[in-house]
């Protein structure tokens, strides 16, 4: 027997989507931020492997349960070890 | 000192701009505060329904852009029962390509020397008649109801208002009921303020003296008893510059709610 309700998760559903929903929302409004971070990536992998810019593919990827960025960065070739 | 110029919107209709300008309105005036209010509504008019002042407009918005009327003060509505309280009604019969932001800015800057405060009730949506209603603001309010859909939209709007160099709008979160906060059906201040991450101005409870206050036309902040009138009090106050703390927001009344409390340990 129950007396109590088990707390229901309709909330924690308005939540979890409201979040999902806004990672969306705000990287289509914000042009710009997928450029930016493709360059910024760009920067960073360059120092250890020579990649192909124009191959770079970077997208913002969403399921029922989670946002995810993906990038794509074809790799040229790997510099030599680096002291 | 020129006055405050505060813009009320939401992006989603319906969750309560309206209610929010009568009452803040009629909430400052009540402090001796100079105000006007611009039902920036063009095409569906309602500030001056709430506000039971429907029988006496002459004169409009759209008239004073157009400056069909003489001059600004003959478009003014004096409220029925304070004497420093005023309304610029929204065309009925127009739409909101009737007037430019720029008339906006206009109508405001010769309204900004004599008020203490101007507040502009904006219609829903991010179009036009959006862009009129920010265009002469330096302030926002940003109302929303603990929906996904409306919460977005807030989202949205608050983007939008920092394109229009408005960085720090403050948000009002209307129609809350606590029993379903409770029982974990309804999103709290805290998920919203996690989400938005903006100043909390104020919680206004879901509360049906809001519909009677409509029915008769006088905004719930005159009614002592009404506790979404006292939260619209609060606001006032913080947006005054008064430290207020928030209305407890729980859902259980007396004895049995605490006992229930308790059992679950909180
Ligand atoms: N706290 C509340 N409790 C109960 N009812 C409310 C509350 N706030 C607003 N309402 C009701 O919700 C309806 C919509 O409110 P209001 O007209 O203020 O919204 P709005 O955002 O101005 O709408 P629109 O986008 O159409 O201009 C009205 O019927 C109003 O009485
Ligand atoms: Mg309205």
């Amino acid at each position: 027997m129950k007396f109590f309700r088990e707390e229901s998760p309709s909330k924690k559903q308005a939540v979890e989507r409201l979040r999902l929903i806004l990672v969306h929302d705000r990287a289509k409004v914000s042009t710009g931020l997928l450029e930016l971070l493709r360059g910024e990536i760009i920067n960073a992998i360059s120092k250890y492997v020579e990649i192909d810019e124009n191959e770079i593919e970077i997208e913002l990827n969403a399921n029922d349960s989670k946002a995810e960025l993906v990038a794509n960065i074809p790799v040229v070739r790997v510099r030599r070890a680096i002291e | 000192m020129a006055g405050r110029v505060v813009v009320v919107t939401s992006g989603k209709g319906g969750v309560g701009k309206t209610t929010t300008v009568a009452n803040i309105g009629t909430g400052l005036a009540l402090r001796h505060k100079k105000v006007v209010m611009i039902d920036a509504d063009i095409g569906l008019r309602n500030l001056d329904v709430v506000m039971g002042l429907e029988n006496r407009i002459v004169y409009d918005l759209v008239d004073v852009a157009e400056k069909t009327c003489r001059s600004i003060n003959k478009a003014l509505i004096k409220d029925k029962r304070l004497s420093n309280l005023f309304l610029l009604p929204a065309a009925q019969t127009r739409n909101k390509d009737a007037i430019t932001p720029d008339q906006m800015i206009e109508i405001v800057e010769g309204l900004k020397e004599e008020f203490d405060y101007i507040l502009i009730d904006c219609p829903a949506g991010i179009e036009r008649g959006f862009n009129n209603a920010v265009a002469a603001a330096t302030e926002a309010i940003v109302v929303t109801t603990p929906e996904v859909s409306a919460v977005r939209d807030a989202d949205r709007i608050i983007g939008l208002l920092q394109e229009k160099e408005i960085y720090e709008p403050l948000l009002v979160l209307n129609r809350l009921r606590p029993e379903m906060v409770r029982k974990g059906d309804m999103m709290d201040v805290d998920d919203i303020n996690d989400i938005l991450a903006i100043k909390l101005l104020g919680i206004v409870p879901d509360d049906e003296e809001i519909i009677i206050s409509t029915n008769k036309g006088e905004p719930a902040v005159l009614n002592s008893h009404s506790k979404a009138g006292e939260a619209f009090r609060n606001i006032v106050k913080r947006l005054e510059g008064e430290e207020v703390p928030f209305m407890p927001i729980n859902g259980e009344t007396g004895l049995f709610g605490k006992f229930l409390k308790l059992m679950h340990g909180k």
